[in-house]
């Protein structure tokens, strides 16, 4: 059955708003998703029934503050077909998740020579880190080509593989082009080879179902606010074995065992990676939002993004200045338009009601290797997008193109 | 010598942009206002004289004439961002380092209905380009 967009629309109170005078087309997903009711609900349940610390206080309120903010875990877990909730680690976000897998386990682990494989496509969260590792340490980072057509060079990725490959660290779809990279085939490559493996999955979890274990993959990353959850919630989910090896990062109070002014000893996972009080109502709020994800039928969804993909790609085909970017597949599309600066066409697009991102989507060397110095505008969608969201924004282009 | 600051004046912006009638006549006034502005040359347009804090690229020159009024030029690859300069230049280039510190760009923007764009979190950058004429021309 299709899904009833309109009624789906309903769930989200923003995308009943206007800007500028005209309804909201909200286009700009990849950067940070619209929160459905059941969310915003949770959030304020939290702090008007439940606040207080977690784990450590002896009284109710506690309790139940604990018991929601370890079911929100174990509904990550779930929804990443996690083996263990103690392999779900919170973070403050995809990138504090990565800086914990860099500063904890690249810095300890890795030695001169060794190698980190990162590719073209990275945003710049997964880039920093490991340059800092690899300044450090003395590791060398290389990098994944681009092949014709903005997508990842297999065959270059093949030859760059060696016995000195330690880590490899990819996102699972490009944030600036929206391609869904072949990770699976990376991963069984890096495994060849007995590196260590992160996925940065910020933009892939909104999309579609992701099974860690399928994957294989060692580290899997992502946010919560990209996949209808709050802001400052993320998630680092672990092979079991490399977290119990790794040591804590951040230290101070939630993550220890015994403290004494001449030693301290660490906790259990996962909370020897989880210094201080934790963002509790993100959390569960984020909980919240994996339940209401789950409650939609996400194959149908799917479906309904691709047809909007499809409906986004033929009407920029259509236009004879625009140029698209790679080959979107998920989520996200990328463009430029002849002559004309993507910051010129956001404003324009802006006094329409119509959101997008433009520039180098925290992508610079990709931007670089495109040769796309002013970057790209990137319409994102996610599933409560409408068609008719699509043919606004063609619309509002068509009437930004007037102007030059 | 450009026009902005010289033969065209704050005065006549204003005039300019109240016979404008709704967003779309005023973004084509800013597009027009671009192409009057001259670009920058090649030379000039390098890192000492980026203004940082524009999604686009944006630059700035200032120098003080004999007279003491500054001559201010700026450039930018985004066409909007370049008219918004051409608004801000009418209104300073030309003037004295006085004269400058005490315009009131906000009301400005406000009476040519653009003010959103001065704003600190508009990505466009032009409260930078503002901040910047003003640090070069300070007294």
């Amino acid at each position: 059955m299709p899904l009833d967009i309109d009624t789906l629309r309903l769930d989200f109170p923003i995308l009943a708003h206007t800007v500028n005078g005209q309804p909201l087309v909200y286009l700009d997903n990849a950067a940070t998703t619209q929160k459905p009711r059941a969310v915003l609900d949770a959030l304020n349940h939290y702090y008007q029934s439940q606040n207080a610390n977690v784990h450590r206080a002896a009284h109710a309120l506690s309790g139940q503050a604990t018991q929601a903010f370890e079911a929100a875990r174990a509904k990550v877990a779930r929804f990443i077909n996690a083996l263990d909730d103690r392999q779900v680690i919170w973070t403050r976000g995809t990138t504090e998740a990565i800086n914990l897998v860099a500063y904890s386990f690249g810095m300890h682990s890795l030695k001169a020579n060794d190698e980190i494989l990162l590719s073209t496509m990275e945003h710049h969260a997964n880039i920093v880190p490991w340059q800092q590792v690899a300044a450090a340490t003395g590791a060398i980072i290389k990098v994944i080509p681009l092949a014709t057509d903005a997508e990842l060079d297999m065959e270059a990725a093949a030859a760059l593989f060696s016995t000195r490959t330690k880590l490899l660290a990819v996102s699972h779809i490009s944030n600036a082009l929206g391609a869904i990279n072949p990770i699976k085939q990376l991963i069984a490559m890096a495994k060849a080879v007995g590196a260590v493996t992160l996925i940065d999955g910020a933009q892939a979890v909104g999309h579609f179902p992701v099974d860690v274990q399928a994957l294989d993959c060692d580290f899997y990353v992502f946010s919560g606010h990209k996949m209808f959850g709050p802001t400052g919630i993320g998630v680092l989910y672990g092979k079991r074995e490399l977290l119990e090896a790794m040591p804590p990062w951040q230290t101070g109070g939630e993550m220890i065992k015994k403290v004494s002014f001449e030693q301290t000893s660490f906790g259990e996972l996962p909370f020897k990676f989880e210094a201080g009080t934790p963002n509790i109502a993100g959390a569960i709020g984020l909980g919240a939002g994996i339940d209401y994800l789950s409650g939609l039928d996400r194959a149908a969804i799917a479906k309904h993004e691709q047809a909007l993909m499809a409906q986004l790609l033929a009407g920029l085909n259509a236009m004879p200045e625009v140029r698209i970017i790679g080959r979107p597949q998920a989520g996200a599309v990328s463009f430029v338009i002849n002559e004309v600066h993507p910051q010129d066409v956001a404003t324009l697009l802006d006094m329409q009601g119509i959101a997008v991102r433009t520039g180098h989507h925290c992508a610079m060397p990709l931007m670089q290797a495109l040769d796309l110095p002013q970057g790209t505008i990137r319409a994102s969608i996610a599933f409560y997008n409408s068609a008719d969201d699509i043919t606004a924004l063609l619309a509002g282009l068509d009437k930004a193109r007037e102007f030059f | 010598m450009q026009a902005f600051g010289h033969t065209i004046t704050d005065t006549e912006i204003r005039t300019l942009f109240a016979n404008a009638q709704g967003w779309e006549a005023r973004y084509k006034e800013l597009i027009k206002l671009a192409k009057q502005l001259p670009a920058l040359d090649a030379a000039d347009k390098i890192e000492a004289n980026a203004i940082h804090g524009c999604e686009s690229q944006a630059w700035l020159v200032s120098e003080v004439n004999v007279q003491g009024l500054w001559q201010l030029h700026c450039d930018s690859d985004a066409r909007i961002v370049k008219g918004l300069m051409a608004v801000v230049l009418a209104a300073l280039n030309n003037k004295t380092a006085e004269q400058i510190q005490a315009f009131d760009m906000e009301a400005y923007f406000a009476d040519i209905l653009l003010l959103n764009h001065l704003s600190p979190s508009r990505g466009n950058g032009l409260r930078a380009v503002v901040t910047a004429i003003k640090q070069s021309c300070a007294l």
